[in-house]
């Protein structure tokens, strides 16, 4: 479904991503780690080029994403984003943050937006703060709601960025447990990640990233029982 | 001190249609200021170098120069040079127009600029066009933030109004003048017309607090 080949990200002089390639397929859950400002967010942030790859394709469901005219924003409704920092539109109300998208982007009839809005805020727990605005939530409930809003654009996969790094330890798992049950239903995911318990229980695959390249992947099993580099063996010991 | 207000009651009349005549081009020099100063600011922020050097360009001369000397310019000049004979109210608008749209346009850059990178990048996350963005979710947030700033701005232009008296407007302060020297005494018809304006900007005032109210709802 995503196909990264030969990914190079270059911020001025800095070398950010070093050739990296990876491949995700339909219905996988796969969790990137790696040491702060190994380029793991700036790898994610490629996938829906919120930053613009120096060089390297990116292919999603057989569309070259960096190919020379293609339509950005179409390729964008398939692909949700959910961020460290929650980003809901303040001035609108929760269901509306829901509902924007779906009907200015994708042509929804707001009823029917609405609808599905609910359904999707009950998922998420959230079924009696429709009518609340974002700043009235606490940053568990925020989280969820931007999970929802994402979810809202029925994309074919989630690309989450530290979605657990600004809440408050109490509120880590409400949202983790969403994001369970997210991938229990089958969708693709992609996870940057401190939360290491959640890669080694959800995550299909893990991916270990040190200075911008590559260095490790395979299943959270092996990875976390016997990394093979050193590098993953270093960073383990520090984090586990 | 001998004031007498007295004598000027029959002028009242004539003094308080200059309200009409000063609103009627303050408002309409305030829609197409905010109109050009949005448009501005949009280039500023752009991509397009062309639009943004010609926007900085526009802004450095309008601000660079006095607002009397442009209006002078305007009403003087454009009929010796297209032969439109320009009258003094579209002279006034165009004048506090254009000028005020240079200020409005660093307003609103700033205000653009203060809200959160985040929410550009949920915008375009969601596949929401660049205009839907601006004009769904940047700009309403960026007005919240500098509303306090465009009043003033307002309130500047309101009161600024009164240079059009040189042009031979019939504005308030135009008409002060007249009733002045049809009387030989100036102090009263001045102080009534300068107790006019203080109350319209109190009642810009009034409304700005009202907005600032709504927009406070999401808080």
């Amino acid at each position: 479904m995503i196909k990264v080949q030969n990914l190079y990200k270059k911020f001025g002089d800095n070398l950010v991503l070093n050739d990296i390639s990876a491949t995700i397929r339909q219905g996988e859950v796969v969790s990137i780690i790696g040491p702060s400002g190994s380029g793991k967010s700036t790898f994610l942030r490629c996938l829906n080029l919120l930053e613009i790859p120096t060089s390297g394709t990116i292919l999603i469901n057989d569309a070259d994403l960096t190919a020379r005219g293609a339509n950005i924003n179409k390729s964008r409704q398939q692909i949700g984003m959910v961020f460290q920092h929650f980003h809901l539109f303040p001035h609108l109300t929760v269901l509306e943050n829901l509902t924007y998208a779906p009907v200015k982007v994708k042509g929804l009839k707001p009823a029917e937006a609405n609808d599905k809005a609910l359904l999707l805020l009950k998922r998420v727990g959230l079924s009696d703060k429709a009518a609340a605005y974002p700043s009235s939530l606490s940053g568990g409930q925020k989280q969820r709601v931007a999970i929802a809003r994402a979810l809202a654009m029925e994309p074919d996969l989630l690309l989450f960025d530290e979605p657990t790094s600004a809440l408050d330890p109490e509120m880590v798992k409400e949202v983790l447990d969403v994001m369970k049950d997210l991938a229990k239903s089958g969708m693709t995911m992609v996870v940057v990640t401190h939360e290491m318990g959640f890669a080694r229980e959800v995550a299909d695959r893990v991916i270990f990233l040190d200075h911008g390249s590559l260095v490790e992947e395979g299943t959270p099993a092996d990875f976390f029982a016997n990394p093979k580099t050193e590098r993953a063996r270093g960073f383990l010991e520090k984090v586990l | 001190m001998n004031l007498d207000f007295s004598q000027i009651v029959p002028y009242i009349p004539f003094m308080l249609k200059g309200i009409w005549t000063t609103l009627q081009f303050v408002f309409v020099a305030i829609i197409l200021g905010s109109i050009l100063g949005t448009v501005l600011a949009l280039f500023k922020i752009g991509s397009v170098k062309s639009l943004r050097w010609f926007a900085d360009g526009y802004t450095s001369i309008f601000r660079g120069t006095p607002l009397i000397l442009q209006l002078m310019i305007i009403y003087y000049s454009i009929p010796q040079l297209t032969g439109y004979d320009i009258n003094p109210f579209m002279s006034a608008v165009l004048a506090f127009g254009l000028n005020s749209s240079a200020y409005i346009s660093e307003i609103i850059r700033a205000g653009i600029q203060a809200v959160d990178k985040g929410q550009m990048e949920a915008a375009q996350a969601l596949g929401i066009s660049y205009s839907d963005m601006m004009k769904d979710i940047i700009l309403p947030q960026a007005l919240k933030n500098i509303l306090p700033a465009l009043m003033n701005e307002f309130i500047t232009l309101t009161k600024e109004s009164a240079i059009v008296s040189t042009i031979g407007y019939l504005d308030l302060m135009r008409r002060a003048q007249v009733v002045g020297s049809d009387l030989f005494r100036n102090f009263e018809p001045l102080l009534f017309v300068g107790f006019i304006y203080w109350c319209m900007v109190m009642g810009l005032t009034v409304i700005g607090r009202m907005f600032e109210r709504r927009l406070k709802l999401s808080d």
